[in-house]
């Protein structure tokens, strides 16, 4: 038997040329139609700069100020684009540098390929100086990873590294490369992957599970649809919106799900779990059929699982077979790539509605509009709420722009309150909750789509753990709106803190600098607001401006995120005090 | 609550650098104990076998066959009881020279075990079967000076089919 490992497409570039493994690194770049790569030098990769230098005008290399910084900006650009993100680093505290935006990018599905310089080959178990096993370091937190160790296994590597990274549900992939296959010489031809044998990227899909779905759908008579950000990936944004207009069905989104189906479309119920919205996370236990679609159940979705929708037949739309039955047990399973299930769902859906279980939705919405939302956006206390921030940005942007949250309190009521119009336009850091992502994403999405508005809306202790990046913002121009939403604390810790280790407040205060000064110091545009009256003014300045501005706005210090599903909390204990 | 119960997991995969250190990742996430393993080559030229013993409950072992396939060179991976398998495990036991008594070359015949290698200060026994087999014969020799003991991982074979051509086949014709 000879069987070929994987499959690639007839050849595409011109008559072998013979280059060093560096300059076919580059190369297999440009072959993969990569315009901007996100990285920082150092020794083990200095061969592959160099070539960097060389084709300076074709490709676009920005320079962070951390690697991590280069991973976040890399997923940034992935989100905005749907195209695979590109990051590079040398080895050793470089390579570890980038496990955290690696480990991000593989949690939240992100297409990213990390290249890394190695010690050479002749070095490698010698604790050479800046060596590192990244490989062995990574494995667990990529979808695919591989050591080069001789130029010739460049072209064939990458082709594969691409492939797998965007294909199926997509994830980050590293190719580790040393320093001696970076200088060794190398025939050069290129052929993208297009298949690896032990690698199915869809599933088949099976007609009946769309035909049995369809019926239970029909048949229902409270209907709920999760969607998650499967939607976004498989680019069935538009026919998630058909499927819900011809059903008539409430649709509810996971965190990162938000914005594939427009913020203001009549169906759209709001976000559930752990600080969704109230109606959406009561009425998951009284649904009669959950139709979940692109979604994992996460426990910040699910809160106790063992009275998660247990009255519900579970329809589950899903790419990734090891999802099926990891967390909730689906009754009907519809494998498949979303815009192929979808599509076929559409075609045997009756036309319905269910106005009175709509019905139920706004009624819920009005009792966490009067006990919640009210306060957070139409305060009346002296101090600022983070929610108010979010309205006037709204306002201003009329929904259109990309708007980037960190992690903590002011993410939770960013996906609340930011409102979105198009699709790919909410990025946040789901799975991993990695504080210091929103400032590096930001110059990816801007990079990503330079023709819109970027907004990161960051806590004043995120900020912190990514700040150098302002450099790569002053240096590249990118014109990103930086919003710093103070209130001195680390502020979802001290919640918790309040709620359940009656209010000690250990290490959750912070005394910050004068995050003005700072952002002035990297030549920024900065404005600094405390009141009302000069917010709206003060929003308006920077979404004008065609620069990249910071504003710090501070805000009341112990304001809380509800609703809340306590951790351990069933979705239909949901707190809104 | 499943009860926790040994399951024999065989995964088909490509013969690349790493794979041992995936699956093995697989497991350690999940904080679940090998209790054996094996890697040799398969019935498919190029392709390599582990096969894994774990005690753990029915459902997490599917959850874990679930993540093990989802791997990009892992190409297939099946479960099995027991009941399911024809497996075996090797022993060996180098023993000191002293117990070239009778009684002990009676029993060594009698578990079907073979004497492999005779020598001036030692010799080595080799028994090929089921743990609890291998382990008897352990606590037999004991008494009598055990110099080393090892036992390899579970080997098994499945009743029923494994179709891992089938799948390469498959892949071949529809990625032409």
């Amino acid at each position: 038997m000879n069987l070929k490992k994987a499959n690639f497409e007839e050849k595409v570039s011109a008559v072998p040329t013979e280059v060093s493994g560096a300059e076919a690194v580059v190369k297999c770049l440009l072959e993969e139609g990569v315009e901007t790569i996100y990285g920082y030098p150092g020794g083990a990769i200095m061969p592959v700069y160099d070539k960097l230098f060389k084709y300076r005008d074709q490709l676009h290399h920005v320079l962070t100020r951390h690697e991590q910084g280069a991973t976040h900006a890399a997923q940034g650009y992935a989100r905005v684009t749907g195209k695979v993100g590109v990051a590079i680093a040398t080895s050793g505290p470089g390579a570890t540098n980038l496990l955290t935006g690696i480990a991000d990018a593989h949690i939240d599905s992100t297409p990213m390929v990390c290249i890394t310089g190695q010690v050479g080959s002749k070095l490698l178990g010698t604790d050479a100086f800046q060596e590192v096993d990244i490989v062995g370091m990574c494995t667990p937190v990529t979808k695919w990873n591989y050591q080069v160790t001789k130029a010739s296994e460049i072209p064939e590597v990458l082709a594969k590294a691409f492939y797998i990274a965007r294909s199926g549900r997509p994830g980050p992939v590293l190719v580790d490369i040393t320093k001696d296959a970076q200088f060794e010489n190398l025939e050069f031809s290129y052929q993208k992957c297009s298949g690896i044998r032990s690698y199915k990227p869809v599933p088949d899909v099976n007609l009946l599970q769309v035909e049995r779905a369809a019926c239970a759908i029909d048949e229902a008579k409270r209907p709920l649809i999760v969607f998650g950000q499967g939607v976004i990936l498989g680019g069935a944004e538009e026919l998630l919106k058909k499927v819900v207009e011809k059903s008539g069905i409430p649709a509810s989104w996971t965190i990162l799900g938000l914005s594939a189906l427009p913020t203001d479309h009549p169906l759209n119920v709001g976000m559930v779990g752990m600080h969704g919205n109230y109606a959406p996370n009561l009425l998951t236990n009284e649904c009669d059929v959950l139709i979940a679609i692109g979604m994992r159940f996460d426990d910040r979705v699910t809160g106790k699982l063992e009275s998660y929708a247990k009255q519900a037949k579970v329809i589950h739309f899903e790419i990734d077979p090891s999802e099926i039955n990891k967390n909730v047990i689906a009754d009907i399973p519809v494998l498949g790539d979303v815009k192929q299930t979808l599509q076929l769902l559409l075609e045997l859906l009756k036309p319905n509605r269910h106005d009175t279980w709509h019905n139920r939705f706004k009624e819920l919405y009005e009792v966490e509009y009067e006990k919640v939302i009210r306060n957070h956006l139409h305060s009346t206390k002296r101090e600022l709420k983070m929610g108010e921030v979010i309205d006037e940005i709204n306002a201003c942007s009329h929904g259109d722009a990309v708007v980037i949250s960190d992690v903590g309190q002011h993410q939770m009521m960013t996906c609340r309150y930011a409102r979105f119009n198009s699709t790919r336009s909410n990025l946040t850091s789901g799975g991993l909750g990695t504080m210091g992502f929103a400032l590096p994403a930001a110059i990816g999405a801007k990079m990503g789509d330079p023709s819109r508005e970027v907004v990161a809306l960051i806590g004043d202790g995120g900020f912190q753990m990514t700040i150098q990046e302002l450099a790569t913002i002053f240096q590249t121009g990118a014109a990103v709106k930086i919003v710093v939403l103070n209130n001195g604390f680390l502020g979802m810790v001290r919640q918790w803190q309040q709620l359940f280790f009656d209010k000690r407040y250990a290490s959750t205060e912070m005394v910050n600098p004068d995050f003005t000064s700072i952002a002035k110091g990297y030549h920024l545009k900065t404005n600094k607001v405390s009141d009302r009256t000069s917010l709206r003014g003060a929003v308006q300045e920077m979404m004008a401006s065609k620069e990249p501005y910071f504003l710090e706005v501070m805000v009341e210090k112990e304001e809380n995120v509800f609703p809340m599903v306590p951790t351990g909390a069933s979705v239909s204990e949901i707190r809104l005090e | 609550m499943m009860e926790n119960r040994n399951f024999t997991v065989s995964i088909y995969t490509e013969n690349n650098l790493g794979l041992l250190s995936r699956i093995a990742s697989v497991f350690l996430k999940r904080h679940i104990n090998i209790e054996s393993i094996t890697a040799s080559k398969s019935e498919v030229d190029e392709v390599m076998r582990f096969t894994v013993i774990v005690k753990v409950s029915e459902d997490q072992v599917k959850k874990v066959i679930g993540q093990l396939e989802k791997q990009i060179e892992i190409i297939k991976a099946f479960y099995h009881t027991d009941e399911d398998l024809f497996s075996q495990e090797t022993a060996l036991y180098k023993v000191q020279p002293l117990m070239q008594d009778f009684s002990i070359q009676d029993f060594i015949k009698e578990t079907n075990a073979r004497i492999v290698k005779v020598s001036p200060d030692y010799f080595v026994i080799e028994k090929t079967g089921k743990r609890q087999e291998t382990d008897d014969l352990y606590e037999k020799l004991k008494p009598y000076g055990l110099m080393q003991f090892v036992r390899s991982g579970t080997i098994a074979v499945s009743t029923t089919e494994m179709p891992i051509t089938g799948i390469l086949e498959k892949f071949n014709t529809t990625n032409q």
